[in-house]
């Protein structure tokens, strides 16, 4: 990746409470991970090359999880032709974070062309990591050929519609999405009505305290649509989110990090564990980027996400797998 | 020196001409033997090229992928539908009936292009 690898990224906006409205920054990265501590509207990143300069307050908290994206199993070209090994490495980073994550998020393209035993190699490779509990959401490249099928018996037990879920962990309200399913010519991801009407239902009992925390494959927010990076309903599932105090919403697809807060809502896209891709609009298509192979592990990686009840402190790492 | 030039025109001339007859022939060959003919379209940097293409009733077109993600060819009102095409795979479609034929990649949908068949 072009451009100047930053170590550190620190949105401070806590004068401003959390209605704050029009902040809106984008910052995209690649290289490196990102350590972010939210608490009401504050959101604070670090690499994760620093992790070991920040004090134990910030690393602990009520519950922590690991957002992993992007494996890409089956995929063998230049870019990454050892895709397995990179999974492995993340898993490793994984097993040695200090503050053991309770479960994983995998935000989708498990597999590279939905093969059955690109799912199997995925699940065999994450067997070894120590959170027992993974949640998935698909991505485009899990559910080419038969709808989802496969995807849902596989990951999508006890799932609505198209393998949409929620489910509690210590205060907070995780909502998996699905937004790559039925695309249109000339469209984006799109979460369809159903979806919707699914997503009004399942938060209007919440307390508007409720830290929620969204994920699903394309990014919900408008990336860079040239390039198909976003989705076209997700202002609908966003309006459903706005009486809540604390939204973060995580996604992948775009085998980058960035960052992205607006009023109440932090958006953040995770790395792929496979290959990356190249920064919006920076080269003629969104295919995968060649990277030295002894840089590749730089731009690939994990997000660890640490959340802090009682402050409403959501912390989300991005570690690089170098 | 300039009846050698001459002779270089006239010698070109007739290939030239002996070329367009020869494929005037072969087109009308084709065509009287109703043999199907062949267009390929490439995907490539996640777009089709060329993105419209136009021809003739009966003709053949084959898809193949350039690129090292995998795409798909899924026509818009349902007329094909490729599987996935993982990197150097093909799809041919057999296009027998006259009019525009939208297409594009489910798995990208910004990807878009038209088959005009005439």
């Amino acid at each position: 990746m072009a451009g100047k690898v930053k170590d550190e990224i620190l949105h401070d906006h806590n004068h401003d409470g959390i209605d704050r409205r029009g902040f809106l920054k984008c910052m995209a990265w690649a290289g490196t991970g990102a350590f972010c501590v939210m608490s009401g509207g504050v959101l604070k990143s670090y690499s994760l090359s620093r992790l070991p300069e920040l004090g134990s307050k910030d690393a602990l908290g009520e519950l922590s999880f690991v957002q992993i994206s992007d494996s890409h199993m089956g995929f063998n070209k230049p870019a990454n032709p050892d895709v397995a090994g990179t999974l492995k490495a993340a898993v490793d980073k994984i097993n040695a974070l200090s503050a053991g994550p309770e479960f994983m998020l995998h935000t989708g393209d498990i597999s590279h062309l939905s093969k059955p035993e690109e799912f199997d190699t995925v699940d065999q490779i994450l067997k070894s990591a120590k959170p027992k509990d993974i949640f998935y959401v698909p991505g485009e490249h899990d559910v080419l050929n038969d709808d989802g099928k496969q995807f849902l018996e596989r990951y999508g037990k006890g799932s609505k519609g198209g393998g949409w879920y929620s489910f509690d962990k210590k205060g907070a309200h995780f909502i998996g999405l699905v937004n790559v399913m039925n695309l249109k010519a000339g469209g984006l991801g799109t979460l369809g009505h159903e979806q919707l009407e699914w997503l009004e239902d399942d938060v209007k009992q919440l307390k508007h305290s409720t830290p929620i925390v969204v994920f699903a494959h394309i990014p919900l927010w408008s990336v860079y649509p040239e390039w198909g990076w976003g989705t076209e309903d997700s202002a609908q599932a966003l309006a459903y989110l706005k009486k809540f105090g604390s939204v973060t919403v995580l996604n992948g697809h775009i085998h980058q990090t960035m960052q992205k807060v607006e009023g109440n809502v932090t958006f953040h896209t995770a790395a792929s564990t496979a290959f990356p891709q190249p920064q919006p609009g920076k080269a003629d298509s969104p295919g995968p980027m060649k990277v030295p192979a002894e840089q590749l592990k730089s731009v690939l990686g994990i997000t660890d996400v640490n959340y802090v009840q009682g402050q409403q402190a959501l912390a989300v790492v991005d570690s690089t797998l170098a | 020196m300039r009846k050698s030039v001459s002779i270089a025109v006239l010698t070109t001339a007739l290939v030239l001409g002996m070329g367009t007859i020869a494929i005037s022939q072969k087109k009308f060959l084709a065509s009287a033997q109703q043999k199907p003919e062949t267009t390929g379209v490439k995907i490539d940097n996640f777009s089709f090229g060329p993105g419209t293409l136009t021809v003739p009733v009966g003709t053949t077109v084959t898809w193949t992928n350039h690129d090292d993600i995998p795409h798909t060819v899924v026509s818009s009102d349902g007329a094909f539908k490729s599987k996935v095409l993982d990197t150097d795979e093909k799809f041919s479609y057999t296009l027998s009936k006259t009019g525009t034929y939208p297409y594009f990649c489910s798995i990208h949908p910004k990807m878009v292009g038209k088959v005009i068949v005439q």
